[in-house]
Parts: C-alpha cells; structure tokens; sequence
C-alpha cells in the first residue's frame, strides 16, 4: 500500500526559536496586535510504501529519529493517510 | 617525519584548503580524505573543516554524517584519535554524535562574517593543550548557525567535566553559555565554530590560530592511548 506522510518537524519546547522570535517581535509594527507564541518548524511531505500502517509509521519513526530531525533540538509529529487507488 | 593530519573532504566543503595551508604551514602534512570513501587512511589527526557540506541540505551537517567516511571517523574518534571539527565540521560531529548538543540558527537570524575574542576556558583538550588557561584569542568566525545549544543537563555536565574549551568574550550569537568550542568525554574530539586555520599567518592579520592547531600536531605525534 502507498501512504501519504505529512512530517512536522518543531523546535522541542524552550529551545529558543530565533526566527519565530523575530516575527514575533515585528508583528505589531506591521499592524498585527495580540499575537504571541510564534514558533516556527518545517512541513515535510512524502509518500511511502509499506505492507499496512503500523509498519509505514515504523519506517517513518526510524526516518525522523535519525535524520529528518535533530533530537537535540527538535520534535516531530507523523500523519498518515492511505492514498486512495490500487496500491502502485 | 611529519604527522599525517587527514582534512575530510565533503561536496561543498570550501575551508579544506586554508586548513591544508595552515597545517602544512606549520610542518605538518595534511590531505584530502574524500567524504565517499569509508577510510581515515591511516592518519594521525582528522580536521573537518568549515563549509556548506551538502549545500546544509535539511540541517547543517544532516546528509554529511551518513557520508561513508564518517564511519571511520566515528571509529578513529573510538580508539582516541584526535579530531577537530570546525564551523561547519563541529555542526558535522555534532549531528554525527561525536560530540553533545546542536547549532542553533545565530540569535538575531544574521549570518556573521566578523573577528571575534574567544577566551580558553580549558587546556586540556587535543585543540588546547598548548595555549594558557585565560588566554584570549582573536579569531575570524563565518557563520549562520553557530549558536550552540543544548539540554541544561548536557549542559551541567559539560561544565563539571570542563568540556567547555573556548568561550566567546563578547557572545556574537547566542550561544549557551558562551560556548565557541567544546570536547568531548574523551577530550580527543573538540569542534568549535571559529576558524582557526583562517588566523594561522601573519598575511592573515592574526596569528591566534597557531597554538590551537600548533596543539592539534601535537597531540597527532603523541600515540594514540589505547
């Protein structure tokens, strides 16, 4: 079966975000008030295939853990979704 | 006989050459080591140097740790081979496990291209051994992310253990406790993000360089403890 992995990838809570820091701090002067809390991440997208969803979510633990995020600083959440069709 | 000091080679690595000038400069005999082939060649003393290994493709350093001559490195670090990861390299060993904690994007979010003041909070490391504790040194830093980050308990660790070998004098980058460079448990594996290869020669406008790398030959001549 084929698989659509959505990967968001975020700084783990207070690692310090410089460019979430930075937007945040320009917001006002843009004319934006009231916003705060600004963190920002990386979206990563893929396909992947796998037998069934267990072992497509494995494989992508494994792949986030040793190389789409740095554990040090970063944390990750998976979602997942069978793509619709016969399996390619 | 000159020490053999192994300068590895990544696709976008741009500081292999003034590494290969300093220590060459400084009678040692330095080659390439190409970042495809899983060997240290039988070197005394491994540099990485500064870059955009892999264009810094995801996260600095991320594609270049799987690069196959990270392996030997790894083993080569195991059996307490000296080795010195600079700029982009401390990010590459960082990422490759060889020494705790990340770089973090500069606080400020400006890539810095200046001359720092860096202080030697500890002699005991391959890169320190022949400079004087307090000793400060001005050194070229060229860099995005050279803030050093990492948990308050790595931290604390590092601290107690006197891992923090360089500190910056005046913190151009946010950096946790002011860390411009640190060591491993072992202390044969420091990374640090100022270039000291860039302040090895008078032409250069700084010499400041040459005690650290001048400490690397050192400790490469020295045998490897088993």
């Amino acid at each position: 079966m084929i698989f659509s992995v959505h990967v968001d990838v975020s700084l783990r809570p207070g690692i310090a975000d410089p460019q979430g820091a930075t937007i945040e701090r320009s917001l006002p002067t843009l004319g934006f008030d009231g916003v705060d809390g600004v963190r920002v991440g990386k979206s990563i997208r893929f396909r992947i295939e796998a037998t069934d969803e267990a072992t497509a979510r494995a494989h992508v633990e494994d792949l986030c853990e040793r190389f789409l995020a740095n554990p040090v600083i970063e944390d990750t959440s998976i979602a997942i979704t069978a793509e619709a069709g016969a399996p390619a | 006989m000159s020490v053999r000091i192994g300068v590895v080679l990544f696709p976008g690595s741009n500081c292999e050459q003034d590494a290969i000038e300093a220590i060459d400069d400084l009678g040692g005999a330095a080659e390439v080591l190409w970042h495809g082939d899983d060997t240290v060649n039988g070197v005394d003393a491994v540099v990485v140097p500064g870059g955009f290994a892999h264009g810094d493709a995801l996260r600095p350093g991320a594609i270049a740790r799987f690069s196959p001559v990270m392996a030997a490195v790894g083993a080569f670090a195991a059996a307490g081979g000296p080795i010195v990861g600079i700029c982009n390299g401390f990010q590459v060993l960082t990422e490759a496990g060889l020494l705790p904690g990340a770089l973090q994007k500069n606080r400020g979010l400006k890539f810095l291209c200046t001359t720092v003041d860096v202080r030697v909070d500890s002699t005991n490391s391959v890169l320190t051994s022949g400079t004087k504790p307090g000793q400060v040194l001005r050194i070229p830093i060229n860099h995005f992310e050279g803030n050093y980050t990492c948990s308050p308990e790595t931290l604390a660790q590092l601290q107690a253990d006197d891992r923090v070998v360089l500190r910056y004098v005046a913190n151009p980058n946010g950096s946790m406790d002011d860390i411009a460079g640190i060591c491993s448990e072992g202390r044969n594996v420091v990374g640090l993000m100022p270039h000291p290869e860039r302040a090895a020669h008078h032409l250069l406008g700084s010499t400041d360089g040459v005690p650290l790398l001048q400490s690397l030959l050192d400790a490469a001549s020295a045998p490897v403890p088993a």
